[in-house]
């Protein structure tokens, strides 16, 4: 108890002094977690309702926070790591800004995001009750190397959670986790509806996806299915209950999915006490996290902000976008959070922007960019690598429409910092990638 | 059919051998045989599948451990043919998992000895730490740039010619200084990035070899703007010259 309270002290200073120097989030976790690796045991010893955690390639910030939304809109405390800081470290830091110094969480259900590698190190410390498996994609950060190394990361998350797991019934990777999980274990899938899965824009990336096949069973009650009514509108069914209809501020399938995630686990986690009403009226509310979709008024127009990481998220993005008149920039950057190999480029297709073209492509990859349009025979106005240059360009080339700027990591939180500054916007915590 | 004729472009497993935006080879190869004039054919080569008719150019690419087991089998069937096609001066441009297959041996970490096709006189031994990060290479065909991502440590057999030398990176195995491998009209290179786009020098050469094969007549080039590759490529070069 004593070096529990060490560590809480010793972290919560170092918290303290990183937010006077508006640095990371991670830094106070990695002190805490060296004095006493225990303490996250310790610390979630006394939440009861349930720990969740959300694991998968793509989506875990939105799905994390929307389901900590439901959960919270059903009155229950919830513990979280707001700031898409999804390694063990950033999760102690947020530890740290909640605990007293017995180092006993109040909270009742702990919803945690966590990549698929710090999942499992969080597994080793403590066993989740409830694990919500959302995709298997190739990152560009290339941290695993190999998409079946993945896969099997999130297979052990699986088998070391106590109570039930959530898979995606769509990717096949999720999906044969669940013949994988040890007797005992509930199993429930989230996923479009299968009677309407043709109408639905293919979302998982086509390249080197070879699963053998699994046949997922047919669904039931519990699990939670997709229904888009149109590009905007859509429900959530499980069996007779009925989620919705919802309209999120977040745009895209991408969040569509990621709500039909968040509202299966929700059921999971609050059993009978689940109600629809108020699953509907919390998600509504949820805003997009940081840069997933993060839409700025400027000058009375729109400009949409969207976070590119991988082939799967920009082939997603661009299919949910695709028909609709706006101007577009693109931003690469290849610092190690954007990936330092922009070879994924070329695993995206970009023919759906032939007809309206490019209007600005820039950061330090401009020209690689540029390039990869040309091949795919989409016209690029202008290439300009200087970030400040290209943003004030695109605003005043384009004043009377719509804009959106697909943007990798680095390059969205210059663009935004810059964005902030002329249009006097909100500071936003810096997540991680 | 266009005058020039008809080249077709073989794409060696593109499921289970293009990784890391290799795609972008067959991308860049198609595109540059149309704007050269050229009608162009891709055809995809999967596992069990017929041989093409026709095959002038071949791409293959970089692949997961499970993606390399699973062409295996379809690899050792097709040995005799695609060793006979290379000698014939088929062009062929193999990157990071086929260019070690396309070499005598793949010796993993246990010391299992793996066949290869011998096309390339190059043995490859498995190590646990990766070759990773921006890569510039001086070649035949000019300063190649491109990004590498491997653990296999390539050795070339003594007569065998390397794609290039390094100039910023680690090529083969990290201390020799050579890249890839080149014999007849093939290269196998561990360059991703993809290497073609950005160098349409090699592109190029291949594609005049492949002319040659599909039409019997040399290569009739048209002028292409080259602007944008040439910005992604001279820029790059100096960035990782500076920093590596
Ligand atoms: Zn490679």
């Amino acid at each position: 108890m004593l070096r529990t309270s060490a560590a809480i002290l010793a972290g919560k200073a170092v918290r303290l002094a990183a937010r006077r120097r508006g640095g990371g989030s991670a830094l106070p976790g990695l002190v805490a977690e060296r004095i006493d690796p225990r303490l996250l045991a310790t610390a979630l010893g006394g939440v009861t309702g349930g720990i969740v955690v959300v694991s998968g390639t793509n989506g875990k910030t939105t799905t994390t926070k929307m389901l900590a939304a439901i959960i919270q809109a059903h009155g229950r405390r919830v513990f979280t790591n707001p700031t898409g800081s999804n390694f063990t470290r950033g999760v102690i830091s947020a530890l740290l800004g909640q605990v007293g110094v017995t180092g006993r969480l109040a909270a009742d259900v702990a919803v945690l995001e966590l990549d698929e590698w710090h999942a499992l190190q969080f597994a080793k410390v403590v066993a989740p009750t409830h694990a919500l498996l959302l995709n298997v994609a190739r990152d560009q950060l290339d941290r695993f190397a190999e998409i079946d190394t993945t896969a099997r990361l999130l297979t052990t998350l699986g088998q070391a959670t106590t109570d039930l797991v959530v898979l995606n019934r769509d990717d096949s990777f999720v999906a044969r986790i669940a013949p994988a999980l040890p007797d005992g274990i509930q199993v429930r899938y989230f996923g479009v509806d299968p009677d309407i899965a043709d109408q639905v824009p293919a979302l998982h990336e086509a390249d080197v996806r070879f699963a053998d096949g699994y046949a997922v069973p047919p669904p039931t009650p519990r699990d939670g299915l997709l229904h888009p009514a149109d590009a905007r509108v859509f429900s959530v069914r499980c069996g007779e209950t009925v989620v919705g209809p919802i309209t999120l501020r977040q745009r895209g399938l991408a969040a569509m999915i990621n709500a039909t995630a968040a509202v299966t686990m929700a059921r999971a986690v609050l059993g009978s006490s689940f109600h629809p009403r108020l699953a509907t009226d919390a998600l509504v509310r949820v805003a997009p996290p940081f840069g997933r979709g993060e839409v700025i008024d400027v000058d009375g127009q729109p400009l949409e902000l969207v976070l590119v990481k991988n082939p799967a998220g920009f082939t997603v993005a661009l299919s949910t976008y695709g028909d609709e008149p706006v101007s577009t920039m693109v931003a690469i950057n290849d610092d190690y959070a954007d990936g330092q190999d922009v070879s994924w480029l070329y695993d995206v297709s970009f023919e759906s922007l032939r007809g309206p073209g490019v209007a600005m492509t820039s950061g330090v990859r401009a020209y690689d960019m540029a390039l990869r349009l040309d091949y795919d025979e989409v016209p690029v106005q202008e290439v300009q690598p200087d970030l400040e240059v290209a943003l004030g360009r695109f605003l005043t080339a384009y004043p009377a429409g719509p804009k959106r700027i697909f943007c990798t990591y680095t390059a969205m939180m210059t663009l935004r910092r810059m964005l902030a500054a002329r249009y006097d916007l909100p500071d936003f915590g810096e997540d991680a990638p | 059919m266009t005058a020039k004729g008809r080249i077709t472009l073989v794409h060696l497993y593109p499921r289970e051998m293009s990784i890391y935006g290799d795609l972008g080879n067959t991308r860049c190869l198609a595109a540059r045989i149309r704007r050269h004039g050229y009608d162009c054919v891709v055809h995809d080569h999967h596992p069990g599948m017929p041989w093409p008719e026709q095959a002038h150019l071949f791409m293959g690419g970089g692949g997961q451990d499970s993606g390399q087991s699973r062409v295996q089998d379809d690899l050792a069937v097709n040995a005799d043919r695609l060793r006979g096609l290379a000698a014939d001066g088929v062009p062929m441009v193999m990157i990071c998992g086929m260019y070690q297959m396309f070499g005598h041996a793949f010796i993993t970490h246990d010391g299992v000895e793996l066949p290869g096709l011998g096309i390339l006189d190059v043995t490859t031994r498995g190590q646990s730490t990766r070759m990773i990060g921006g890569i510039v290479l001086d070649t035949d065909f000019g300063q190649v740039v491109g990004f590498e991502n491997h653990s296999g440590a390539t050795v070339l057999g003594s007569g065998q010619a390397p794609f290039g030398r390094v100039v910023v990176g680690h090529g083969n195995n990290g201390t020799d200084g050579t890249e890839g491998a080149r014999a007849h009209n093939v290269i196998g290179s561990y360059l991703h990035g993809p290497i073609l786009p950005a160098n349409p020098a090699v592109a190029d050469a291949l594609i005049a070899a492949a002319a040659e094969v599909a039409t019997g007549r040399s290569f009739e080039p048209e002028p292409l703007d080259d602007s944008l590759a040439e910005q992604a490529r001279t820029r790059q070069i100096a960035r990782l010259r500076k920093t590596g």
